[in-house]
């Protein structure tokens, strides 16, 4: 069907770049920031700040590992605090770059095209940080890889293979891998186009190592566009997978408050929630300060509020469904728990921040207004960060600090190095994105000038394959290969 | 435009990318052979000890019995070490001016206990009994190879987890009639495998989960 109406035509698929441009004002806009451009003056002052925060991650495992996780606050009965509190964070703000790489991508979402790069660098420094907590936590991690992972170790047992914290280990591990490679395929015909600009003769050998002698044949694309095609075909289910396994860490345990059905869904939907308040606030600032509004429009910022609306309702519901789980289970240690996380427990304001930050606060979105307002989006992203941390303390604290013995209950509070370690990490992250944002494009060249309107190119496979062998049929009649 | 790589590269890539998965490999391989070597488990290396005492010239030529001097190993945890008043038993009379025997000679005149190497150290959090193995028919040789033929004793085996539970997992293959437990030239052979599992039954050893679990070792 055609739509002839202009009009609804543009409403519906609305331009995914603004301005007037051509492939060669694209490719400059974007690989200049990397390889013209002075590096702003804005860049090493965040630069710095990040990395003079990642150092305090460094001096706090430092102290740690001197230590042990004596340090931390958590003890019997919360014996489960910041440690996974903050690795549950750090993953779920992972999944929207795979969401948008993935599943967009094979859902034929144009709008995707300029928010991969970056979502998808974030997936990976977020996995970073992640998996620090882990690993941390066992408080000798040089000796957690037998702790982890099957291999034929001198003990002549394996993990045990019940329990969800080894699944745990392969679905993040997984996820980092293939989150790793699609990044990296996807950044190799980019690699190349920054090669062949590059003046200075250190990037042109970097960048060339890194392109893998792309050349940008049609074999090459016809390589390329099969071996991304299987990367989001494999990315895709590990969107859903990896937080059903994470939240399996708790609901597979049978204390009130983590024993429910409900987790899986509910957990992907609250990661894929603050993801995209992640994306949110990180390219708010990026369009403006490095010019990049005419591709990642404003069109994007609504987009990506919508998707933020949407699963905030969903983990909104899920917050409904726990209370409903408690009064309907007839048990009462569930009603004990619901009772106690929402107004009879000490923790009760963690509670009701949480439904602020998570439910009130998004329902601003349903307003045209404030999807259109830069200022109000970046703020109710961050207050959706802040809900989205918040969600796992009252899950993880408000559940185990009043378990079935009453002669352990006890207070959790986080002690300094708990504070140190998760900021340290966020100094981290912003560590890495600064240098990727440096020496990597930011936005995916050669997929923005696809989006162009002077660029229809076909994604089937079979036409490429077509194409290559006409083209190499033409090749071998006219100009045999020399010797 | 002018190729920037030599067309080697080509070459060093796909070479590189061939060594990669082959380094790794190699790499872990490594990694578990080093684990299990004698440079980490301190198998087949023969300690010195203060005194120069083989042995095997005590087992294997004077045919002495385990128990003579580890003469707890039937009752309790430790096997025992003995004191040496049970040196001097023989040594009094015989040998009684060797140079050799002068720390011997020291620690009997001092009351001074001789302060012997230990060959088999095991971990702190690991629980192990000599009476219950000598008990359920596991001889000394099995873990303690030929001691007959040691002048100076080493480790026979790794004394890792995955040796332990090889015989935690199937006692049957291990085992011997509680009348061979000291005899040094036991071989596993000496009895076929339906023996052996009548013998399991006859020694009431337990199941291989209640072997096997956590707390049969890890107290």
């Amino acid at each position: 069907m055609k739509i002839e109406d202009k009009e609804l035509q543009e409403k519906l698929h609305p331009a995914m770049v603004e301005g007037t441009h051509d492939f060669a004002s694209v490719t400059d806009k974007i690989s200049d920031i990397t390889l013209k451009k002075r590096t702003p003056f804005h860049w090493f002052i965040g630069f710095g700040i990040s990395f003079m925060v990642a150092q305090l991650l460094l001096f706090s495992v430092i102290w740690l590992l001197a230590n042990g996780i004596g340090v931390w606050g958590n003890n019997q009965p919360v014996g489960w605090a910041f440690d996974i509190i903050n690795f549950v964070w750090w993953i779920g703000i992972g999944h929207a770059g795979t969401l948008i790489s993935a599943i967009l991508l094979l859902m034929n979402q144009k709008w995707r095209t300029s928010i991969n790069r970056f979502a998808e660098a974030m997936t990976l420094f977020a996995v970073a940080c992640a998996a620090m907590f882990p690993l941390l936590h066992t408080g000798r991690p040089w000796l957690a890889a037998y702790w982890l992972f099957p291999y034929p170790n001198t003990m002549g047992i394996w993990p045990n293979f019940r329990s969800p914290l080894i699944w745990d280990v392969f679905a993040v591990s997984t996820y980092a891998t293939v989150s790793l490679l699609f990044w990296y395929v996807g950044l190799i015909p980019d690699f190349a186009t920054l090669r062949d600009r590059a003046k200075n003769k250190y990037f042109k050998f970097a960048y060339g190592i890194l392109s893998w002698g792309w050349r940008g044949s049609a074999r090459h694309w016809h390589r390329y566009e099969i071996t991304y095609l299987i990367l989001a075909g494999l990315s895709t289910p590990l969107v859903l997978s990896v937080h059903s396994i994470v939240s399996f860490d708790f609901s597979v345990s049978q204390v009130p408050g983590w024993h429910a059905t409900i987790f899986p869904p509910y957990f992907v939907a609250g990661a894929v929630f603050a993801g995209f308040a992640m994306v949110l606030i990180l390219c708010i600032p990026l369009r403006r300060w490095y010019g990049m509004q005419d591709f990642i429009t404003h069109q994007h910022l609504v987009y990506m509020a919508k998707v933020m609306l949407a699963t905030g309702l969903i983990v909104v519901y899920g917050y409904a469904m726990e209370g409903f789980f408690g009064w309907y289970s007839a048990s009462q240690y569930e009603v004990f728990m619901v009772k106690n996380r929402i107004w009879e427990g000490p923790y009760w304001w963690s509670y009701w921040l949480l439904i602020f930050c998570n439910g009130a606060s998004i329902q601003l979105l349903w307003f045209e207004r404030f999807r259109n307002s830069e200022f109000w989006l970046f703020v109710i992203s961050i207050i959706v960060s802040v809900g989205m941390w918040l969600e796992r303390f009252v899950i993880i604290v408000t559940s185990l600090h009043r378990d079935f013995l009453p002669s352990s209950w006890a207070m959790y509070s986080p002690r300094i190095w708990d504070w140190s370690m998760f900021i340290g990490t966020i100094g981290l992250f912003f560590t890495l994105l600064y240098l990727f944002v440096r020496f990597v494009p930011i936005i995916s060249i050669f997929e923005v000038r696809t989006l162009l309107p002077d660029a229809h190119v076909h994604g089937h496979h079979q036409d490429f394959e077509e194409n290559v062998n006409e083209v190499e049929d033409t090749y071998d009649k006219t100009d045999p290969p020399k010797k | 435009m002018a190729q920037f790589f030599n067309k080697s590269a080509n070459n060093i890539a796909r070479i590189s990318m061939v060594m990669g998965v082959v380094l790794a490999a190699l790499g872990g391989f490594a990694f578990t052979q080093l684990a299990r070597s004698s440079y980490l488990t301190g198998q087949f290396v023969e300690k010195q000890q203060p005194v120069q005492f083989s042995h095997k010239h005590h087992v294997g030529d004077d045919g002495i019995d385990c128990r003579y001097c580890h003469s707890t190993v039937e009752t309790t945890a430790s096997a025992g070490m003995p004191p040496t008043q049970t040196c001097m038993n023989c040594h009094s009379q015989i040998w009684a001016d060797s140079p050799y025997l002068e720390p011997v000679k020291a620690s009997f005149r001092d009351n001074k206990p001789i302060e012997w190497e230990r060959v088999h150290d095991m971990p702190e959090y690991t629980y192990f009994n000599h009476s219950i193995h000598v008990a359920k028919g596991v001889g000394c040789s099995t873990c303690h190879g030929e001691i007959d033929n040691m002048p100076a004793v080493y480790q026979q085996n790794t004394l890792q987890m995955e040796w332990c539970l090889a015989c935690h997992r199937e006692p049957e293959k291990f085992i011997r009639p509680k009348s061979e437990i000291y005899n040094m030239k036991w071989k596993d052979g000496d009895l076929d495998a339906k023996e052996r599992l009548d013998l399991k039954s006859d020694l009431k050893i337990r199941s291989k989960e209640m072997l096997t679990s956590c707390s049969t070792c890890h107290r």
